[in-house]
């Protein structure tokens, strides 16, 4: 098994799937615990519908680098479910499912008007499930996913005393003076930046397992803020790296793989927080 | 000059008016009790002295060199603080975020504040407890010990007694006199009127009728006779 493996390792595409896996793993259950905790889970999922359209358009206007459209499009729906997202609740959550709904209907309308390629299911399908994108990828978009990772990471770190206080009480951080709205926003920028990223490895309907599984499962064992970030950090890692090289040796899918391996760690977690 | 003077605010959401030109001041070391009915917009003025919302008219002058981050708050807890996974401490510590502008961490002095609000509390030995396993009346402290770190001037507290058995509600009404005898002074929203006269300087009264003054004088007026049995 081992021979396998190392056998695969010479291979560049399969180094750059284990590079970008372990970015994306680190960067989406960085911000995961504090979406979990602020009940924005599917803001997350509703964002990659809208990740799913753009790059439905994107494939239509045989963009080459389908990021520079995806990105903003993203991080402007981002913006505005958040806006409309703070203070009231339902409103915000019909505005979730409309524009993840609208975004996924249009992108799958246009695929089927304007086929690029003959086949117009295979594409759909990879793009929802990540199939195979994470072993095609280019050395420029490694490169993409790199930058953005250590500039999402840099965030993390800069504003993770910030992020606490607003993510545990934002009307004290407002009214003690910190900017809450600014902050909500950097927040919601970054988990756009992070979902077009992952569309790559686990495509976009499994991106929220990335994003709740390792903060759930570390909500189950540890009891500050830092241990819960840094478990669910390391945890995201190892599962992603253990769901990579089964998907290699087992020849399943990659990012149903991951998400399967993310599940077993958190039932796991889970017994474990039980236990002890 | 008073800490916080209001003056002709009228308060609401959108163009909903609930309470009409509302005037009033509270000194450095007062005591300000704010009652009413359910309703009559305690919580919206609380808010809006917070200025987390704004009046629909009228103005809110903080004297004194009160700044709009050295005012403490007590909020009521929410539902997501029930299973947040914190350390008493971290929580504690967020308290200085406000006087931290853009710096990235915490430095020394905000730590050692961040303790010695702990010790006020008498929660120190608490410091790595997780928030969501204590009680009611330790996460209230874990959450007046957050407010000490962001003022040594004003406080303003809604409701911080609600869900608290007896005993603790009167543990907690001592040590929020004894921070007020320190010389905070404090603004509290309370249903429990009996609770207002025995540890309040001044009443706001809001509702149908609306009153301020000295406890005495809410004692002798109309709106505060029936109250009489208090005493």
């Amino acid at each position: 098994m081992l021979d396998k493996i190392v056998f695969y390792l010479q291979y560049p595409f399969v180094r750059y799937a284990l590079i970008v896996g372990v970015l994306i793993s680190l960067c989406s259950s960085l911000l995961g615990v504090t979406l979990v905790l602020k009940r924005f889970s599917f803001i997350g999922d509703g964002l990659s519908h809208v990740a799913f359209g753009a790059m439905a358009i994107a494939a239509v206007l045989k963009m080459t680098n389908n990021m520079l459209l995806v990105l903003p499009i993203t991080v402007i729906s981002a913006v505005l479910l958040l806006r409309t997202g703070t203070n009231t609740r339902i409103k915000g959550d019909a505005a979730i499912a409309m524009i993840s709904v609208g975004a996924m209907a249009f992108g799958y309308l246009i695929m089927n008007i304007f086929p690029t390629s003959a086949n117009v299911s295979g594409d759909v399908c990879s793009t929802l499930f990540g199939s195979t994108s994470i072993l095609t990828l280019s050395i420029e978009e490694v490169w993409l996913c790199i930058i953005l990772s250590v500039i999402v990471v840099v965030i993390f770190i800069v504003f993770y005393n910030k992020i606490f206080a607003v993510t545990f009480d934002e009307n004290f951080s407002m009214a003690t003076g910190t900017n809450a709205g600014a902050y909500n926003l950097l927040i919601a920028i970054t988990i756009a930046v992070i979902i077009v990223l992952a569309m790559n490895l686990v495509g976009s309907l499994l991106i929220s397992a990335l994003v709740i599984f390792p903060a759930l499962s570390a909500m189950r064992l540890f009891n500050s803020f830092k241990g819960v970030t840094v478990f669910s950090a390391v945890l995201s890692v190892i599962s992603s790296l253990l769901g990579i090289f089964i998907s290699i040796l087992a020849g399943t899918p990659v990012g149903s793989t991951i998400v399967a391996v993310d599940i077993i760690a958190f039932v796991l977690c889970y017994i474990a927080g039980l236990v002890l | 000059m008073a800490l916080l003077t209001v003056k002709d605010l009228t308060l609401g959401y959108d163009s909903h008016v609930i309470v009409e030109k509302l005037n009033f001041s509270v000194n450095a070391g007062d005591y300000l009790c704010i009652v009413g009915e359910n309703g009559s917009g305690k919580t919206t003025l609380l808010r809006t002295l917070l200025h987390l919302i704004n009046p629909i008219s009228g103005e809110i002058l903080m004297g004194d060199d009160l700044k709009k981050n050295e005012i403490g708050y007590l909020p009521q807890q929410t539902v997501i603080q029930k299973d947040f996974p914190a350390s008493v401490r971290e929580i504690v510590l967020s308290g200085c975020t406000g006087r931290m502008g853009l710096r990235p961490f915490y430095n020394a002095k905000e730590k050692q504040l961040a303790a010695e609000s702990m010790e006020r509390m008498s929660i120190t030995p608490l410091a790595n407890r997780c928030y969501r396993e204590l009680s009611g009346g330790q996460q209230q402290r874990v959450l007046l010990a957050r407010a000490l770190c962001a003022t040594g001037k004003l406080l303003i507290l809604d409701e911080p007694v609600s869900g608290l058995d007896p005993y603790v509600t009167s543990e907690m009404y001592e040590l929020i006199a004894e921070l007020n005898r320190d010389g905070i002074t404090i603004i509290m929203i309370s249903h429990d009127i009996t609770a207002a006269v025995k540890y309040a300087s001044h009443i706001l009264h809001i509702g149908e009728t609306v009153f301020f003054g000295t406890k005495d004088e809410y004692l002798n007026s109309d709106t505060g006779k029936w109250k009489d049995y208090v005493r």
